[in-house]
Formats: structure tokens, sequence, C-alpha cells
């Protein structure tokens, strides 16, 4: 790969150990992927985990001195002082969490802390070159908005937001971002849960690839879009996707293949979604806590819980967590449906990822969640999953099916 | 007993330097699913399941498996002081190439010959990154 005199000292560590370890990163990838050269991107975000190899990353960056050069959002971790005042979680458990975050700081990422900030806090515009991590975050920006990126790394973004570049390869090129499956939509989409169960089913089918959707007529919402990226990632790897008429990269299935012939061809009915939503869901009886918000609730689904429950109360026995980001959980506060949610017995929190020690506590216990990814990554026992009405009907009955 | 020596080309994905035994896998490595402290891989049902990757070159043809895992995986056992000594692989992505510069284990691919034919587990093979080189030494 061609590097300019600065990438170059850079890459000496002129610049410190901070910007060479990133550039390190990027120029291995770049050769590996025969990238010419690097190209300026605009904003990153990085999937940040709250994990050892993920301290390791970020501590060394924050050490030899780095810092973003572009806007660089973060992943959740989890709420700290919120579950620290609940739950009874050690020193050693909370320490890799909270020098991440310390870390994260130093190296003036903006601490979103949330898993969806492209639709609120780090929002690309079409055609902007860019670095997502997070299984949601890649196709959604890539598809519904029209920017471009690769399917990164948490640390290759992370990489990228430091130097403010990325290496020239894959999505960033109009020609490598064709349909690659066409997939035939005759099931009937009602709600976002049908979202989810058609990316769950689609990623199982095709893998990887660019699915090309006909056949939806009714214009997706965006929490709708959100689970179809999330889904699409969780059995598969899917960077993105086009739905002609509705996404904005191509307007017709023929500029959706740039003129080529679909790889392949599936079909969803509803015969597909409703086995899907069978061999996903989980045995009926006892459960002991509903989880919400992966990926993370957005200010309307939010809203949508508090009406779920409003007159109602969660059983006792039951534990009730909806996440959200903080933009979300500021806004909910204001318009009273925190307060609600708080009234029926559940909780509200931002910041926070499923997949973090915070929840220990539900090591044994029972979830449903109307998410898949939640039920793969989960840190309770026993999974049911389900749509977010019946999750919170259970919550109400104290138990399922 | 006579060692025969064959100096090969390759290409340098992560820099350095590695020499240690050869250790062959024909399937996808997840390196989470190891023994953080051993090396020793516990997948079930995997070809190299008992087998410990330390200080190994390691021959596979990718990586598997979530990035946060996948790099978590790689680095513990660096920290443990028992990652392989270099990989080589035929198909690398990014989540790879990513624990690979976290760990500091030098990665190669598109090796002149395939690696699959060239090496078998018990050769001693020298991985010198920086300058595009693999040199396999055979075991007789």
């Amino acid at each position: 790969m061609y590097l300019t005199k600065e990438e170059e000292r850079i890459l000496d560590g002129e610049f410190g150990e901070g910007m060479r370890k990133a550039m390190e990163l990027l120029v291995a990838i770049g050769d590996a992927y025969d990238a010419e050269k690097l190209i300026p991107i605009t904003r990153a975000h990085a999937a940040s985990s709250g994990q050892e190899g993920d301290m390791y990353f970020v501590e060394l960056l924050a050490k030899g001195g780095a810092s973003c050069r572009v806007p660089t959002t973060t992943n959740p971790v989890y709420d700290m002082e919120y579950f620290h005042s609940i739950f009874e979680i050690s020193e050693e458990e909370a320490e890799v969490p909270r020098r991440v975050k310390k870390a994260y700081k130093q190296i003036d990422a903006i601490l979103s802390w949330s898993c969806t900030p492209y639709i609120t806090e780090n929002i690309p515009l079409y055609g902007e070159h860019v670095a997502f991590s997070e299984s949601s975050a890649t196709p959604y920006v890539n598809s519904v908005i029209g920017a471009r990126t690769n399917r990164e790394a948490a640390q290759s973004a992370l990489a990228a937001g430091i130097i403010g570049k990325t290496p020239e390869y894959g999505l960033h090129f109009k020609e490598n971002r064709k349909g690659t499956h066409l997939v035939k939509v005759e099931a009937d989409l009602k709600d976002e849960f049908d979202y989810t169960l058609l990316g769950y089913y689609v990623a199982k089918q095709i893998g990887y690839g660019i699915p090309v959707f006909t056949g939806i007529s009714k214009q997706p919402s965006t929490e709708q879009l959100i689970n179809l990226c999330a889904m699409l990632n969780t059995p598969g790897a899917v960077p993105m996707f086009h739905i002609p008429g509705f996404t904005v990269e191509a307007k017709t299935v023929k500029d959706a293949f740039q003129g080529d012939v679909p790889e392949d061809k599936i079909t969803v009915t509803d015969d597909e979604l409703k086995r899907t939503y069978e061999e996903i869901r989980g045995a009926s009886g006892k459960i002991d806590l509903v989880m919400l918000g992966c990926p993370h609730y957005t200010l309307k689904q939010v809203e949508e819980v508090a009406r779920l429950l409003r007159g109602k109360k969660i059983h006792r026995d039951f534990s009730f967590w909806v996440c959200t980001s903080a933009t979300a959980k500021l806004l909910a506060e204001r318009n009273g449906y925190l307060s609600e949610i708080e009234r029926a017995g559940g909780h509200v929190v931002a910041d926070t990822c499923i997949d973090e020690p915070c929840w220990h506590p539900y090591k044994d216990k029972t979830g449903a969640t109307d998410s898949p990814k939640c039920a793969y990554y989960r840190r309770f026992k026993e999974a049911v999953i389900t749509r977010l009405k019946d999750c919170v009907e259970a919550a109400v009955k104290g138990e399922w099916g | 007993m006579r060692s025969l020596e064959v100096t090969l080309k390759c290409h340098k994905i992560v820099g350095g330097y590695g020499e240690g035994e050869a250790l062959i896998s024909h399937e996808p490595i997840c390196f989470y699913l190891t023994n953080p402290k051993t090396g020793i891989i516990r997948e079930k049902g995997h070809e190299l399941e008992g087998k410990s990757v330390a200080n190994k070159v390691l021959i596979f043809p990718s990586g598997k498996a979530s990035s946060v895992v996948q790099i978590d995986g790689l680095f513990k056992l660096a920290s443990n002081g028992v990652a392989p000594k270099a990989m080589i692989v035929k198909d690398v992505e990014t989540v790879l190439i990513v624990s690979a510069v976290i760990a500091n284990v030098p990665l190669v691919d598109r090796l002149e010959k395939d690696p699959f034919h060239i090496i078998h587990t018990g050769d001693f093979v020298k991985v010198n990154a920086d300058e595009g080189k693999v040199t396999v030494i055979k075991s007789s």
C-alpha cells in the first residue's frame, strides 16, 4: 500500500506509540486486501466491548498519546453507578469496564455508550466514507443512509478514528456494493418482530453477501430497519443490503445488482417466518426476567413499553429491563415514559449492553427477550424469544405461554 | 538422516519473525475456544481438539467467530505466553488481522505453493514476515 510521507512518519513512531500502533493495524488490513492507499474518513464508531482485548488496545492508544482525529463514538459497556447501587459487583469484575471507560475518555472518543449512534450522535450523510463497527451499525449506515464503510472490527474502526483514515478497499468502491442474493419477500411484514425474523432467516440462508429485498410494499420504520440490520449479523455476516424503493442507493432491482445476475434467489413466505419463530422461541414455563433493547431501544420503543405497561404491575418475582441510549433515556424522563415504566416496576437503563458482567445475578435465570441477538450473547441461562407485547404480558403474569 | 530445507515467498500481513514446530489445521480456528493458560484447543469435535497451539507455527485456512471473542481469545493466549509464534493462512479477514496485530503474532498469506501440501505437522518452520519469506525444514 502506498503511504504518504506523513503516514510513513506515523508508522515510524514519530507521532507516538499510540498512533504508530493504529497505523500498523490499518496498514496490515490495507496490505491484506490489496488496498492502494488510505482515504480520509469523516467519522467512526468503535464497538467497544469492555473486555480484556479491547482494554489492552485502547489503553495502549491512550498511554501512547493518541487521540481521535475524527468524531468517534463508543458502544455501550454498563452504567456503573446504576448497577453498583442495586447489585453486588466485585471490584475485580468492575475493573476492566472501568479502565475501558477511562481510556476511551483519554483518547477523546465521544462517550456515547450506545450501539445505535447512527440515529442520534453520529449520523453520516449519503456517500460519506466512514469506519463503523457493530452489527447493526455497519449495514444501517451502508444501506439505509448510503454512507460507505467496510464491516469493521471494533479496533480497526477505532484505529481509523485515531488516524482519520481507512484503507480503500471493499465497500468503499461502488462496484463492490452490488447485490449478491435476490430475496423475494412474500410474507406479510406487520411489525418490528417480523423484520427480526426476516433478518434472522435470510442471514442463516446466505451467511455472507449483499441481499436485495423485493416485495416489501410498505415503508419500513427506523426500528424495523434497525432490527433487520442487527439480525442479518447474528447468524450471518451481512455488511449491507438493498430494498429498492426504500433504501437510497438503488432505485430498481436492476440498479441494485448493477446489471449483473444474482448468485442465488430465495423466497420468504409467512411460513418461513413462522418456522423461524418456532425454531428460536424456546420453551414455555417459568421465566424470571425480561430484557429489551438489543440493539438499544429508540425513544419510540421506550414509549411503547410505557404504553403497554400502563395500568399494569410487573409480577413481584420478576425483573424487567429496557436498555436504551442516554439521549433516549433523557427524553423518556422528560416525556414521562420513564416514570410510567418505573411505577410498573421496570428499569430503564442507559449506556448498557446485555453482554456485560453487571448481569451476573441472572446467570442461572430464564429470560424473555424480543431479540435473538440478546439471546445469543446472553448472560442468563435459558432464553425465550418472542414479541414485545408477549414479553410484557409474561412479565405481568409471571410466566410464559 | 538428512534435513530438507525449502524457502518460499509469502505475503506479509502482520510483520515480525517467528519460528517453531508446524501445526496444521484444515478447519478454521476460533482462539476463544482454547484454554487461555495452556493454548490447548478445547472446541468439541475440532480436528486439533486436545492439541496445543502454544509456540507453534500455526497453518490454518481462516479464523472464525465474532470479533469480540476472537480478539479476546488470541490476546489472552499472548498475555500468558502461549500464543502461536506465527500464523500462515489461506483467507484473511479483518478480525483475524486485528487479533494478530493486538497479540503481536506475525501473520502471512499467499505462499507461492499451497502450504497444506508443502508443510506437515512436526516440520520446523521459520516465518520472516518482514522479508516475505517462509522457510520449511522437513522433519526427516
